[in-house]
């Protein structure tokens, strides 16, 4: 059962780590226009950029 | 490109700001971004610019945030380019759109999103707990898991358990409940209990309930909120158009200026085309105003001097000075503001089918909870642990589910099913409303007619109508375009055309001398009770035609307003237009009751005084007029062409030039509502068997919260026959 001791701080990290991202994305306000995100996925932004 | 051009000289580059390293940032309000390629457009048009170096726009806001270095005075040139895409562009006050709505959405989904966390590690801690006794486990091994468990599920019932105890609170202070008080009560009773089990060194701990049962009713409860809303900021909307630029005129010189800086006795400059920003006197004459926003009426009004004007009409034929009468917060455009604020709060009073069923279910749980726990600990003396623990269970086992998850999936669910048929519902609880309307009120022009002059195709020679339709393509008068819509063949050429602002057209043809317009200009008799508009043409002095036009009425609206009496539903006309009008269109479309000449006053003061004889209203209207209507009846629709405003305050959208989809929409409510009342069935049926379950003992607080979801998964896939129905 030792190795709880290990395993239960990697899970509770690992959870935190996505809970951090998804705070920071909620921070960023990329929750905030959902419906934009929606229309943007049919964007073919790529062929927009210019050459570097 | 009149319009763009008189955008490119406006003074957005007065509202920039400026951080510490000289970049600016600008918010911009579009109107008309309907699709992705619209975003695109116009993002990509404003990153040509070399210098910019942020550019995003919000689609369900409209915001349009722009940051560049250099040249402040650029901002102007970002309007003017935006517009010409064909968009409508407005400053963005930032403080009108600081909605609490926005922040309301991402303190829904932050509490949702810490409540997924916690309920992921405690369900992996749980899997051990429940699947083992202490025996394999070992007692210390499981006080280390329980007081584990509890760390993390401590902070998060109170950090995201927020939204059920702030509303129970609020209800428990105003002695009413709602359903957030036996939520409430079952999380903090199953994370006390939980705290009391780990100090004791005690069997089980159900923090892991506490926490699910969080988890799924939070997630109904940001599926509500994303229902409802697109539902308000009407008012808001119409105050974002007020804050645009107005041109002021001192001495030679002009100026733009923000139209809630305006103050009386300010000369205003209103160009061709441009929306009168405030009320006023009109200094200069001969021009001609559409009042459609104001009054709903069809055809475009003369302005001779020292004519009252107000805000929202749009200066037809020629530039137009006015005086400003009132300062742009008292002006008309104001006062419908306020009484769509009004409106919207007095709606916002309405109570929804699930509050109220939660008002009956939720005194009858917390005594069946009391009941169990002094049933256990008084009359059969077991501990008051586990009498707590029955308690608990029980209260957790009734959880309002269906009220808090199966509605808002039943609406989202047929909103969706509407929005392929063209209807657009905003509201979360439309349908609920919708379901329960007796009467509905239609407004006329626009909402059963097709809201533009129409000529009537009889009894004239092609020849007269070839030579008007010519001359009509050099205007842009409404009749003008009706008569170049009602005309396809070739064009004649024109020569030396002149118009006369409210009188009509004069060129020739061929060199004979043609006249275009009102009878009274023409030396006609006028008859004095006109129906529709009529023009005459003139060819060197004769009169060679004499049109009418009349507004034409929807293909199906009789059809629509027959489906509805059948539905016993009592249809109303009401207009602001002329009486004769309004009588010939109610008997066309089969109206036995209409009233006509009505401000937006009196429509909203008939709406209450119906609504105050007990009836349940739609009200369908598409006028800027219409706006506090739509707002104060209890439900109210607006076809896709009404203006941006009206379509803000309706609760229901509908595409098309037809009535079907308000018969379309109120079927579907009915049925809507009868799915949610069958959950109710369902969740009422699933306590009867569950409850006893629970009283007597036999169900753990675990098993609860499994039971619980069980009932709401069944409850979703009952909404889910809504597919089925079309």
């Amino acid at each position: 059962m030792s190795i709880l001791i290990y395993l239960i701080p990697i899970a509770l990290i690992l959870g935190l780590v996505g809970l951090f991202a998804f705070v920071w994305s909620l921070k960023s306000g990329q929750y905030d226009d959902l419906d934009g995100a929606a229309q943007r996925i049919l964007l073919d932004d790529d062929e927009e950029k210019p050459h570097h | 490109m009149n319009q763009a051009a008189q955008i490119e000289q406006t003074a957005y580059h007065s509202l920039i700001q400026t951080d510490k390293d000289d970049v600016h940032s600008l918010n911009f309000l579009v109107k008309g971004v309907h699709c992705a390629l619209c975003i695109q457009k116009i993002e990509s048009a404003l990153q040509e610019h070399k210098n910019v170096s942020y550019v995003r726009l919000n689609f369900s806001t409209g915001c349009l945030s722009v940051k560049w270095t250099g040249d402040a005075a650029e901002a102007d040139d970002f309007a003017g380019e935006v517009a010409r895409l064909g968009y409508q562009v407005f400053p963005y006050n930032p403080e009108i759109e600081k909605s609490t709505e926005e922040q309301e959405g991402r303190f829904l989904l932050l509490c949702l999103g810490v409540a997924g966390f916690a309920m992921g590690n405690l369900m992996l801690l749980s899997v051990g707990l429940w699947a083992t006794d202490e025996v394999t486990m070992g007692m210390n091994t499981r006080l280390l898991m329980h007081w584990i468990s509890g760390l993390i599920a401590i902070p998060v019932v109170v950090f995201s358990g927020r939204p059920f105890f702030k509303s129970a609170w609020a209800a428990l202070k105003n002695r009413h409940t709602n359903m957030d008080v036996p939520i409430s009560l079952a999380l903090i009773l199953a994370t006390g209990m939980s705290i009391f089990e780990t100090l004791d060194h005690g069997t089980h701990v159900y923090f892991d309930s506490a926490v699910m049962l969080m988890f799924f009713l939070l997630i109904g409860r940001y599926l509500d909120f994303r229902a409802r809303r697109q539902a308000k900021g009407a008012a808001h909307d119409l105050l974002q158009t007020l804050a645009g630029f107005a041109t002021v005129v001192e001495g030679a010189n002009t100026r733009k200026i923000l139209i809630r800086d305006l103050k009386p006795d300010m000369i205003v400059q209103v160009a061709l085309g441009e929306r009168i920003p405030v009320d006023g006197v009109a200094l200069s004459g001969d021009t001609t105003v559409d009042t459609a926003l104001v009054t709903g009426e069809t055809m475009p009004r003369d302005v001779h001097v020292d004519d009252e004007l107000y805000s929202g009409m749009v200066n037809l034929s020629a530039p137009l000075r006015l005086r400003v009468a009132k300062a742009a917060e008292d002006s008309l455009l104001a006062d419908i503001v306020r009484l769509l604020e009004k409106a919207e709060q007095a709606n916002a009073a309405y109570v929804r089918l699930a509050d109220r069923a939660a008002r009956l279910y939720t005194p009858f749980v917390h005594s069946l909870a009391l009941l169990a726990f002094i049933l256990w600990w008084a009359v059969l003396g077991a501990l008051w642990q586990d009498a707590l623990l029955i308690a608990v269970t029980v209260l957790i086992i009734t959880c309002p589910c269906a009220l808090g998850l199966a509605v808002p999936v039943v609406q989202v669910l047929a909103t969706g099913q509407l929005m392929k048929r063209n209807i657009l519902v905003k509201s979360g609880d439309a349908l609920e409303r919708l379901a329960k309307i007796d009467i509905a009120v239609f407004d006329k022009t626009g909402t059963l007619t097709i809201g533009k002059p129409a000529l009537q195709m009889d009894g004239f020679a092609p020849k007269s109508l070839q030579i008007a339709a010519s001359l009509a393509a050099q205007s842009a008068h409404p009749l003008s375009k009706a008569l170049s819509v009602a005309y396809t063949g070739d064009l004649l050429s024109v020569d030396q055309v002149k118009e006369y602002a409210g009188k009509g057209l004069e060129a020739t043809i061929a060199g004979d001398q043609i006249k275009l317009g009102s009878l009274k200009w023409c030396g006609q008799d006028v008859p004095s009770e006109s129906v529709y508009p009529q023009i005459c043409l003139m060819i060197n002095g004769q009169v060679a035609q004499i049109f009418t036009f009349k507004d034409q009425i929807k293909a199906d609206a009789a059809d629509a307003i027959a489906a509805l009496k059948a539905l016993g539903i009592k249809p109303i006309l009401l207009s602001g237009d002329r009486s004769a009008v309004v009588t010939h269109v109610a008997a066309d479309v089969g109206i036995d009751t209409f009233y006509a000449e009505q401000t937006p006053v009196d429509k909203t003061a008939l709406i209450h005084e119906l609504k105050d004889a007990g009836h349940n209203v739609l009200m369908v209207g598409d006028g800027l007029n219409d706006a506090p209507v739509l707002a104060s009846a209890g439900i109210s629709m607006a076809p896709g062409s009404a203006v941006d405003i009206t379509q803000n305050a309706a609760d229901i959208i509908f595409m098309g030039e037809h009535m079907q989809p308000v018969i379309d929409a109120y079927k579907h409510a009915c049925f809507t509502q009868k799915l949610v009342k069958q959950n109710f069935g369902l969740a009422i049926a699933y306590n009867c068997i569950a409850v006893p379950f629970a009283f007597m003992g036999y169900v753990t607080p675990m098993i609860a919260a499994i039971c619980m979801s069980a009932s709401s998964l069944l409850v979703i896939i009952n909404s889910y026959r809504l597919k089925l129905l079309s």
